[in-house]
């Protein structure tokens, strides 16, 4: 006879109700018809997001300790149940950035129900505490992404995107499905906590095993030198998409990262952290530069992703509690500004409909004074100007450097940071100190397209990049408390 | 409501820019709002000097809240006397420049007496904040509306400008940043009032360039000329009366008093670079071709001399350098504005394409002289007074120093005679329309106040001067 393990079907809940979503969708795809198809997709999408938020939220209030489930395949715990929040809220805010997006009226359905289901594995990624669930659940949500990268078929290079999309994050895969297999083979176990118990510093097996599963997870973090899908996905994707995959990725990938890292492989914590260290120095250099070279929006932003990548992987470098509340409270306001930046580059896009560059921002500031505004607090955000959550996450991020005794970490940052400035502010420069009047292209005329929904998800981001700097003290508790759910260092 | 005070006088102008941004009203009437917050805040600010014990050495007015715990961060604001002066200058500074710019009728009222405001509010958090991060985030916040204030309504060679002016001051501050951060920790609070000193080179370095780049001192000074020769005239004077002034408080509230060991090591090379940014300054000031290089250019020598009495480590020295910022910065902030209403009549400010606009135009003539001899520090004026104890201060550290000071007040005399003549006196410019007027009213209005605040502290200098107990305090600061 089985022996059938306990289920917690409440720590499953989040990423259920988004896969029950993502079904219904594909319901509503067949049986709604095609004039309020749209709105009914993307009404289902969005619950799907909330109720998983909210599921999420009682999973962290009410998980004080953590907890092995399903024979230690899952853990249910407040670091997953925090950026299990965190996932299922940038997911809302890709729908209501996505709802008035330009594509095939038969294909919207499946639109949200790629969303949701992307979501759902993000969601379950965070959960993961063996080394299968881990393969399985980064599996799940980038296959998903790779076809919602290519999904707009009418958009020029949204497949070519799709397809290095697809091979590069093949390669990662394939490069984590190797290292996990030598950590297997090492110790004869999969799950994160014995892999601790059983492996021993410095197995050479074990640490090859170990760089594997960093690279792996570094490229779906796009931290530099493993970033290289990053700008072209980030173009040719739909921009709503690129909107989530910015944000939620970034927050899964790294909030693994640093799970399977302190949990599993702890012997060997002086070698990660310098390897982290690393490739944070990588990142913040190479995205930054590369970033002042480009012309086209979506792709400074996709450099600039990458540039923040090295930013969190200093907090995980820094491997102390002070770097995880850092982590976690870094990816808010990333999080948020990511969303909003990419939303206003829709906006832009579908008021022009050809690609949005530095160019044709010309007098957008003037002309949609919200959109306008917004964009300025992303990109100021973005650059860790004061009055934004951007801020303080750098200040903490720095901190954490400082504390694990890493200050050439923060030499990097500062520097980084200076030559971000340029890219960042000319963003605003273009968009306030031009007029449209110098624009080559021929104006719509009429006035733009008025997009509720799009505006909501501004002035949500909005928020939350204005209000993580003001209210610093909650969130910062919430971090710890997520943070105090890791075994102790 | 004492504790609200300082508080008061920072949120208050940003209400009222948020209150503009939103409020359905035409540019006119957005401009009149301006004026009137800026007015109002000036109003506390007299109440604020009113009900300012000058007899104790404490921070008054302060109030502190908890920003975050984890790093011993939080909301403290106060005023010492000498920032309440300083405080003061920058707030009827403000309120000139912002009703100026309403008086000339800014294109895009909304955005700019919003960014005006924002400034404003800005710059008095950078003065009286006691907490390092709080003052960081206001030392940075001031830049976001400089930048746009230049970038959209400044000169056709704007985006040279804007760039300029924000790679240097971002450049610094990072630095700074940086230094902010690994001296928070150290200490273990971010609270100025609490810290104790440190001794750590890196981390003086990563202050003294980020304020020595502010004030602008020799050699950082780069950003300089493009930058206030590109702005609107309101916004060059705003940056020269009260964003220069930023850097030069900086090295008064946390330099001094928390590096001592670094500053007394240090004291002679920063010195010297006081007086090199006097001197050179002046020379170029004495070569600038345009009524905008001459005041800038004497911004930087100025801010050189209030190098010199800050850190020539006595009473004299910091009373007069406490005195001469609040001089400096009335003056320079008239001088821009006065260049400003002489290139709306000429639309130029170049001194071979100007002259004889005395002829006709008695209070444009009038406050030219009187500003530019009050800038040349005559004896009787209040430069003179702060001039004077800055060289007396300097002279009791040692006699070259004040020699270097006192060959500076020559060429000042000058850089601003040759000024004065070139815009007043000599034949008709080319550019000089006939038709130019006088000052009109408007124009007065907004000059005369900041004048008779200078005459009033220059029959009284003693008033600032012998009420800033800024000594006693650096020393309480120091611990």
């Amino acid at each position: 006879m089985i022996v059938k393990p306990h289920v917690d079907w409440f720590a499953l809940a989040p990423s259920l109700s988004l896969l029950a979503a993502s079904g219904l969708l594909l319901m509503v795809a067949v049986f709604v018809g095609e004039r309020s198809r749209r709105t009914v997709a993307a009404f289902v999408g969005f619950a799907g997001f909330v109720a998983a938020g909210i599921w999420a939220a009682f999973l962290a209030a009410r998980s004080p300790h953590a907890q092995l489930l399903v024979h230690d395949a899952m853990i249910r715990d407040r670091w997953g149940a925090v950026a299990q929040v965190l996932l299922a809220g940038c997911g809302a805010i890709a729908v209501l950035i996505a709802y008035r997006e330009r594509m095939r009226n038969e294909h919207v359905a499946e639109y949200f129900a790629l969303l949701t289901a992307a979501g759902a594995g993000m969601v379950f990624f965070v959960q993961a505490a063996n080394l299968m669930t881990l393969f399985l659940a980064l599996e799940w949500f980038s296959i998903s992404l790779y076809v919602l990268t290519a999904i707009d078929i009418d958009l020029v290079g949204s497949l070519e995107a799709g397809l290095k999309y697809l091979i590069v994050g093949a390669f990662g895969s394939a490069t984590l499905l190797f290292g996990s297999a030598l950590v297997y083979g090492t110790t004869g176990q999969l799950s994160f906590d014995k892999i601790a118990a059983a492996g021993q510093a410095h197995d050479s097996m074990l640490v090859v095993g170990l760089a594997m599963i960093i690279v792996g997870l570094a490229f779906k973090a796009s931290a530099a030198p493993f970033h290289m899908w990053t700008p072209d996905a980030y173009q040719g994707a739909p921009t709503p998409v690129t909107a989530f995959m910015s944000s939620a990725t970034k927050i899964a990938a790294l909030i693994v990262t640093y799970r399977v890292l302190v949990t599993a492989f702890p012997h060997d914590q002086s070698l990660w952290r310098w390897a982290i260290a690393i490739i944070a120095c990588v990142s913040l250099v190479w995205g930054n530069v590369a970033a002042l070279v480009q012309r086209n929006v979506k792709r400074i932003l996709a450099y600039s992703s990458v540039s923040h990548a090295g930013f969190m992987l200093i907090a995980v470098a820094a491997a102390s509690r002070l770097g995880e509340r850092a982590l976690v409270y870094y990816l808010i306001p990333y999080a948020a500004m990511s969303l909003g930046a990419f939303a206003v580059v829709a906006a832009r896009e579908r008021e022009l409909g050809v690609p949005v560059t530095l160019q044709n921002l010309s007098g957008f500031g003037w002309e949609r004074p919200f959109l306008g505004v917004s964009m300025w607090v992303f990109m100021l955000g973005m650059l860790g100007f004061p009055l934004t959550g951007g801020f303080i996450g750098k200040f903490y991020v720095f901190a954490a450097a400082y504390d694990a005794g890493y200050w050439w970490l923060i030499v990097v940052g500062v520097v980084a940071t200076m030559i971000s400035a340029y890219y960042y502010l000319g963003i605003v420069r273009s968009m306030y100190f031009r007029d449209a009047a110098e624009l080559q292209l021929a104006p719509a005329g009429g006035s733009p397209p008025r997009d509720a929904m799009l505006a909501l998800g501004v002035g949500l981001a909005v928020v939350v990049t204005v209000g993580s700097f003001f209210a610093v003290q909650p969130l910062i508790d919430v971090a710890h408390a997520a943070a105090n759910s890791l075994p102790p260092l | 409501m004492n504790g609200w005070l300082t508080t008061i006088l920072i949120v208050l102008p940003v209400l009222g820019a948020l209150l503009i941004a939103v409020l359905p009203l035409t540019s006119y009437w957005l401009g009149s709002l301006a004026a009137l917050v800026s007015l109002i805040e000036v109003g506390f600010w007299i109440t604020a000097a009113g009900k300012f014990d000058f007899g104790s050495s404490k921070l008054q007015f302060s109030q502190q809240a908890s920003w975050f715990s984890d790093l011993n961060v939080s909301w403290h604001v106060g005023l010492y006397a000498f920032s309440l002066w300083i405080v003061g200058m920058t707030v009827v500074v403000m309120a000139a420049c912002t009703i100026y710019g309403w008086w000339v009728g800014r294109d895009r009222g909304r955005a700019y007496f919003a960014l005006m405001l924002l400034t404003t509010g800005a710059v008095v958090g950078v003065f009286t904040s006691q907490d390092l991060l709080v003052f960081y985030a206001f030392f940075e916040g001031m830049l976001i509306p400089l930048y746009v204030l230049i970038g959209v309504w400044g000169g056709p060679d704007r985006m040279r400008a804007t760039i300029t002016f924000v790679v240097y001051t971002v450049v610094g501050s990072l630095f700074m940043l940086a230094s902010i951060v690994i001296l928070g920790l150290q200490q273990g609070t971010f609270d100025l009032t609490k810290m104790g000193t440190s001794s750590s080179s890196w981390l003086f370095l990563g202050f003294f360039i980020a304020f020595a780049i502010k004030s602008p001192l020799f050699p950082f000074h780069g950003w300089l000329s493009v930058t206030y020769r590109q702005a609107p005239p309101e916004v060059a004077a705003v940056l020269s009366a009260v964003v220069g002034k930023a850097g030069l408080y900086g090295l008064l509230r946390i330099v001094i008093p928390k590096f001592p060991a670094v500053v007394h090591d240090w004291r002679q090379l920063i010195l010297f670079l006081g007086a090199a940014s006097l001197i050179y300054g002046s020379f170029l000031a004495f070569r600038a071709p345009d009524f905008r290089g001459v005041v800038l250019y004497s911004s930087m020598a100025q801010a050189g001399l209030i190098v010199l009495g800050l850190f020539a480590n006595n009473a004299l020295g910091f009373d007069g350098a406490v005195l001469q910022i609040v001089n400096h910065g009335l003056v320079s902030a008239s001088l821009f504005l006065l260049a400003g209403m002489v290139e709306r009549r000429t639309s130029t400010g170049e001194f071979r394409l100007l002259g004889g606009m005395a002829r006709g135009r008695p209070a444009l003539a009038t406050l030219v002289l009187t500003l530019g001899i009050i800038n040349l520090a005559v004896p009787l004026s209040t430069t003179f007074a702060g001039e004077f104890l800055i060289l007396a201060g300097v002279f009791q550290h040692g006699w070259g120093w004040a020699v270097a000071g006192a060959v500076a007040i020559v060429l000042a005399a000058m850089y601003m005679l040759r000024a004065i003549s070139a815009v007043l006196h000599q034949e008709v410019g080319s550019a000089v329309p006939d038709r130019a007027t006088d000052l009109r009213v408007g124009e007065l209005a907004i000059l005369v106040p900041l004048v008779l605040c200078l005459l009033g502290l220059s029959a009284w200098p003693n008033l600032i001067s012998g009420h800033a107990s800024t000594t006693t305090q650096i020393e309480r600061l120091a611990k």
